[in-house]
């Protein structure tokens, strides 16, 4: 960075004459340095991961979540500075329920991306603010079936003009990444933090775009990936925690919730097994390399 | 010309005569509601031994009008509790509301599932607490003189998992016991309840498939003479396991002979 001490990175709202914002730059420094957030959009659901640092032994196990609920069926993982990332957390419960206070029915996940990414580009315009030291990754589940209406008590006509039609569907899983400056970009999987170079690699092999993966095998990605991702780090210890989102049909009922501690303990004994099995591979091709 | 913004909008004085502006005026009493414009009837609930039997009917009323055919007044919360709720239906719409947006704050904090007590996380949210918010929030609002003009009954588990029935009236009184019902059912369906459930012990000896067949009962007989009735009703049943909500049930077996014997029902031949 050239233009450091040239004044321009001093304050927010001051463009450098090269067209930069270096408040917004440093932001993401500090989200680089953060623990590893993912999130894989998957055929029937959304999965959530991420690598939460143990920074002192007398933390107790599975408390301090990193992951957090905005709404029914819709969820937030942030990578960088944690108090910036309880205020957005704030800030998207009640985006959420103001939604739902004037019609009367969830908040579609892009709506929430579009509202909040607002919001972080707003902290980048004054001088009197600094921006958002997270990146931030929102996933929801929009119902497939017409879904009721808050409170509402009746379906309307069951035959004729303004009958429900039947086999329509609507919505699906979304997932969203939004950043320092306020840009957000829909995904099929993202992945943001210290270890987002491995994990982003890890996502791209996965077939997403295609045929799409199950939210189970979703389940067992995110937590292989955020093995992977942490294997650059390994003096450090972490816990996984991870949450998931189906339709009203699947397992967590259209809600987003976090996932039961059998079926992710089972994925990260399967992350464990493969991370050994990698490492057993590439210790033959040294051996092989030796004996040539 | 007048311009002053009271005339904005307003037939000219001087072609129709003076405006009547009254309603205008801030000063003078805030009207409340009154009275109930789309109502539901009756709500009957018994305990049995695992847990509560909940019911009502399907319609809302307009005044004498069978207005609504398609309205669901029982509502389940929390995966736990069933609130079945007569009288106004735009106040059991803004009480639907309210919550489920307790529900949903309540799901910001909701326990780990790896908890150390291993097991399904205990509902915060249970009938019991939500009775009694239920029953203060009513209280609240009668004490504005701007009362929800609801008489609930909320079903489900109390804090030991033990069946839980209370109703919560408009003015916040709260009643609880084996079997309960509201409107006509309190003088139609009370009776019936009680001859299966008269006592707390004789609920607990009570099995599910009794206690429902003792609502069904009472719905039917409710269809027989309340006139603001319906014969499809929802019926739930709310358990450790959860809540069996059935929506579109109907009314079986009905017979009319009765009737014959009452004057006033049918054509009068003397």
């Amino acid at each position: 960075m050239t233009s450091i001490g040239t004044g321009y990175d001093l304050s927010n709202s001051i463009f450098s004459p090269d067209g930069r914002n270096f408040q917004v730059e440093y932001a993401v420094k500090a989200v680089e340095n953060g623990g590893t957030s993912i999130g894989i959009r998957c055929k029937d659901g959304v999965v959530l991961a991420v690598e939460k640092v143990i920074a002192s032994k007398l933390w107790r196990p599975g408390a301090n979540k990193r992951i957090a609920t905005i709404d029914r069926h819709l969820g937030a993982v942030y990578s960088g500075m944690i108090p910036d990332g309880r205020h957005f957390v704030d800030r998207a419960r009640d985006e959420a329920r103001a939604w739902r206070d004037t019609w009367k029915s969830p908040i579609p996940t892009a709506d929430l991306a579009s509202r909040m990414g607002g919001y972080l580009q707003a902290y980048t315009l004054y001088s009197s603010v600094r921006p958002f030291g997270i990146t931030a990754i929102v996933a929801g589940f929009d119902p497939s079936q017409p879904s009721p209406v808050d409170g509402e008590v009746g379906r309307g006509p069951s035959v004729g003009p303004g009958g429900v039609k039947e086999g329509l569907t609507h919505g699906g899983p979304g997932l969203y990444m939004i950043e320092p400056s306020g840009l957000y970009w829909g995904y099929y999987g993202a992945a943001t933090g210290k270890g987002r170079q491995a994990a982003k690699a890890e996502l791209e092999k996965l077939d997403l775009a295609g045929e799409g993966i199950s939210l189970e095998q979703g389940v067992k990605e995110a937590a292989r990936i955020i093995y992977v991702a942490h294997d650059d780090n390994k003096d450090k210890e972490f816990e996984l925690e991870m949450s998931w989102i189906s339709d009203v049909d699947g397992p967590t009922k259209g809600r987003h919730e976090e996932v039961p501690r059998a079926v992710r303990e089972e994925a990260e004994r399967l992350a464990k097994k493969a991370l050994d099995d990698d490492d057993e591979e590439e210790g033959k091709k040294d051996d092989e390399k030796m004996e040539e | 010309m007048d311009h002053r913004p009271q005339a904005w909008g307003r037939p000219r004085d001087d072609v129709y005569g003076a405006y009547d502006a009254s309603f205008m005026n801030p000063n003078g009493p805030n009207q409340a509601t009154q009275s109930p414009i789309v109502t539901g009837t009756s709500v009957v609930a018994i305990k049995f031994s695992e847990g509560v039997v909940i019911a009502a009917d399907n319609l809302a009323s307009y005044g004498s009008l069978a207005r609504f055919t398609d309205v669901k007044r029982l509502r389940t919360f929390a995966d736990s509790t069933v609130i079945g709720f007569g009288g106004d239906v735009s106040d059991m719409q803004y009480l639907d509301r309210h919550l489920t947006s307790l529900a949903i704050d309540e799901s910001y904090s909701a326990p780990s599932l790896d908890s150390d007590a291993g097991g399904p996380p205990k509902a915060r949210l249970n009938a019991a607490n939500l009775h009694k918010y239920l029953a203060k929030l009513l209280y609240a609002r009668r004490s504005k003189f701007d009362p929800l003009w609801n008489h609930l009954l909320v079903a489900g588990l109390d804090d030991d998992d033990k069946p839980f029935l209370a109703a919560a009236d408009l003015l916040g009184t709260t009643f609880s016991a084996p079997s309960l019902a509201t409107g006509f059912g309190s003088m139609l369906a009370q009776p019936i309840m009680r001859r299966f459930a008269p006592d707390e012990e004789a609920a607990a000896r009570l099995t599910r498939e009794q206690a429902v067949d003792v609502v069904k009962q009472c719905m039917k007989v409710l269809f027989y003479r309340d006139a603001r009735s319906l014969d499809s009703y929802s019926i739930a049943v709310v358990t450790k396991d959860g809540v069996d909500l059935k929506e579109n049930e109907k009314l079986e077996n009905q017979s009319w002979a009765f009737a014959e014997r009452i004057r006033g029902y049918g054509t009068q031949t003397a």
